[in-house]
């Protein structure tokens, strides 16, 4: 009984962590219809950055989560401002370039922090476990799922009930009419794909103390955002919400129950989805 | 076209005589490795080049082929029946691949076909009963077709020659065709094309089988060529390589694929040679094709020739003007 507490712990853990990676991938999807395949690199990147400042410089853990934020943040914000913004139309060569850039990154990385993971010890006050209900859990899991919680609702919020989320909503829905009514799109389209990369940089490191940071990382992740974005729908934050937990739970369990296959089995609610409703659980046009 | 037939001319007698002047059973080596790579990047062509369909799961089915010639080899089977069962399989995967990917084009496409080949390398990877995982599983020898052995390099050259040469006969038969013209018109204008009467899925679908049938050639070519298979082979980078080879030569030819496979082998061989950044330096070759040169090498070259000789009959025309023909 207690394995499948604690499994189902680690489940939601995980999709929280994919939360923090797929939210911004989702919206960048959203609204500028671009694949980043930069998505998995700025995650191991932002693992690798907060990493070195907690162990090679001795910074809190929750600063170095926010100084990898805001490296991943400019780093995106470049890649955006000086090769997207040059391909704007060209969505194909887009896609390539990105994926130019995470072999870059990828290469870049073992070059630097070498091919062993790189583990990163859980903040001092987090570490240990907590008593839930009679169930010993550890804290660091319970507060990553929390952090994806406050994360969900703050994205919410700025979606839901700010001008800034309503413009980025009219930008997702209808591009050109935002543009007509005198929404600087383009403007939007750096905002969010920094939003993207500063998520996936502090998800990177909040992954470090479970996951470890290792090269492969990136192509580990991915793969796991596409299919949580097939799953939950284009630009829906909710979709992403509850694709990053089901696929945690479908990951998690497989990892158990069929250990080979584990990689494998995620391919099923894909299929279904792809196949009853290809839009996505809760997306509004087809990826 | 008399042009084009001397350039043929030169390309078969290159390729015949390669074991005569090149340097060095290595480079007989590199140079079969190019052609597999030009079967490969011909196979991802035929999808990116004429039906609009960028595929980034191809080494999944690369890696298909290879490992059931392994896996069957391995279990005591004979050469024919692996090779058999590769290409059934590769079909299959590439019928079941084509299924789910088509439900979009475009960039759902790119990231469906992604998600795929990761899937694949996952179970390369971790599948460790079948695949023997991160060690791979190696094949003991090569097949000796009509009694003609393959073990030295240059004979499995000529191998590769030949099956390289039925490939590119066969895609050129396949995309001259009136199929052919009929997927270039689901890549142009696939609502006219639904409107004319043609099923656009079904007509994607049969590319994609094609596709699937000349990754399974170069797949099978690949395992015997190493001799060995493991999970790198299924790695997204195998994806992107050819994907890069076609957009660097020129997508929608024949020729511009072959051309990007030459240059990436080279590239890739000669840099290993030096130094050990070859991803990084893929990225970068990538990203520079792509801001700079987004129509290819060979489109590109051929557009910078045509461009000139325009510029020089313009000059001809304009000091004696009534000499040439009428004027189309």
């Amino acid at each position: 009984m207690s394995i499948w507490g604690v499994l189902a712990i680690n489940s939601i853990t995980f999709g929280g962590l994919l939360f923090l990676l797929s939210a911004g991938f989702s919206l960048i999807f959203g609204l500028m219809r671009i694949p980043n395949l930069t998505h998995g690199s700025l995650f191991m990147l932002g693992g690798y950055v907060g990493a070195s400042m907690v162990l090679a410089y001795d910074l809190p853990f929750w600063l170095a989560a926010l100084i990898a934020a805001a490296a991943m943040a400019a780093f995106g914000g470049l890649i955006e401002r000086f090769l997207l913004r040059r391909l704007a139309g060209a969505l194909q060569a887009q896609v390539l370039v990105t994926l130019g850039i995470a072999f870059i990154v990828a290469d870049f990385c073992l070059m630097i922090w070498s091919g062993d993971p790189i583990s990163v010890r859980t903040p001092s006050a987090l570490a240990g476990g907590t008593r839930v209900d009679g169930l010993f859990f550890p804290t660091y899991r319970i507060a990553i799922i929390v952090i994806a919680v406050i994360v969900a609702a703050v994205l919410w919020a700025l979606l839901d009930r700010t001008r800034l989320g309503a413009m980025i909503r009219a930008g997702v829905d209808d591009p050109q009419m935002a543009r007509v009514v005198g929404i600087r799109v383009s403007r939007l389209f750096t905002m969010v794909f920094c939003l993207g990369a500063a998520l996936a940089g502090f998800g990177g490191l909040m992954g470090a103390p479970i996951l470890t940071v290792y090269p492969g990382l990136d192509f580990d992740m991915l793969p796991l955002a596409l299919v949580v974005v097939i799953l939950g729908g284009v630009g829906s934050l909710l979709g992403s919400l509850v694709g990053s937990i089901v696929i945690g739970f479908i990951y998690n369990f497989g990892l158990v129950m069929v250990p080979e296959l584990a990689y494998f089995v995620l391919f099923l609610p894909m299929v279904v989805v792809l196949v009853v409703r290809p839009q996505g659980l809760f997306g509004k046009q087809a990826p | 076209m008399t042009a084009t037939r001397i350039g043929l001319l030169v390309a078969a007698v290159v390729m015949v005589t390669v074991p005569l002047w090149v340097p060095g059973d290595y480079y007989i080596s590199v140079c079969s490795q190019i052609l597999i790579y030009a079967i490969f990047a011909l196979s991802v062509d035929v999808l990116l080049g004429y039906a609009g369909l960028v595929s980034l799961g191809h080494a999944g089915l690369f890696g298909l082929a290879s490992y059931t010639v392994a896996v069957c080899l391995g279990a005591g089977f004979g050469h024919v029946a692996a090779i058999a069962a590769a290409i059934g399989l590769t079909l299959a995967g590439t019928a079941v691949f084509a299924a789910l990917s088509l439900r979009t084009t475009g960039i759902g496409f790119i990231m469906i076909t992604l998600a795929l080949g990761q899937i694949a390398w996952g179970l390369a990877y971790r599948w460790v009963s079948v695949t023997n995982g991160d060690n791979g599983l190696s094949v003991a020898h090569r097949p000796a077709p009509f009694g003609f052995q393959l073990d030295a390099p240059s004979h499995f050259y000529y191998a590769t020659v030949v099956v390289f040469v039925l490939a590119v006969l066969a895609t050129w038969i396949f995309v001259h065709s009136p199929f052919g013209a009929s997927l270039k018109g689901t890549r142009d204008q696939p609502r006219r094309m639904n409107a004319l009467g043609y099923h656009v899925w079904l007509i994607r679908f049969y590319a994609c089988l094609f596709s699937g049938f000349l990754v399974a050639v170069a797949g099978i070519l690949f395992v015997y060529y190493t001799e060995f298979v493991s999970p790198p082979t299924v790695s997204l980078t195998s994806s992107a390589e050819p994907v890069l080879m076609v957009i660097s030569g020129g997508s929608g030819t024949l020729f511009g694929p072959i051309v990007g496979a030459i240059l990436i082998e080279i590239v890739k061989n000669v840099a290993s040679a030096y130094i050990t950044r070859w991803n990084m330096m893929l990225g970068a070759i990538f990203v520079a094709i792509i801001m700079f040169m987004p129509e290819g090498l060979v489109p590109g070259t051929m557009q910078l020739v045509r461009q000139l000789l325009k510029a020089r009959t313009k000059t001809v025309a304009t000091v004696e003007p009534t000499s040439s023909g009428p004027v189309p």
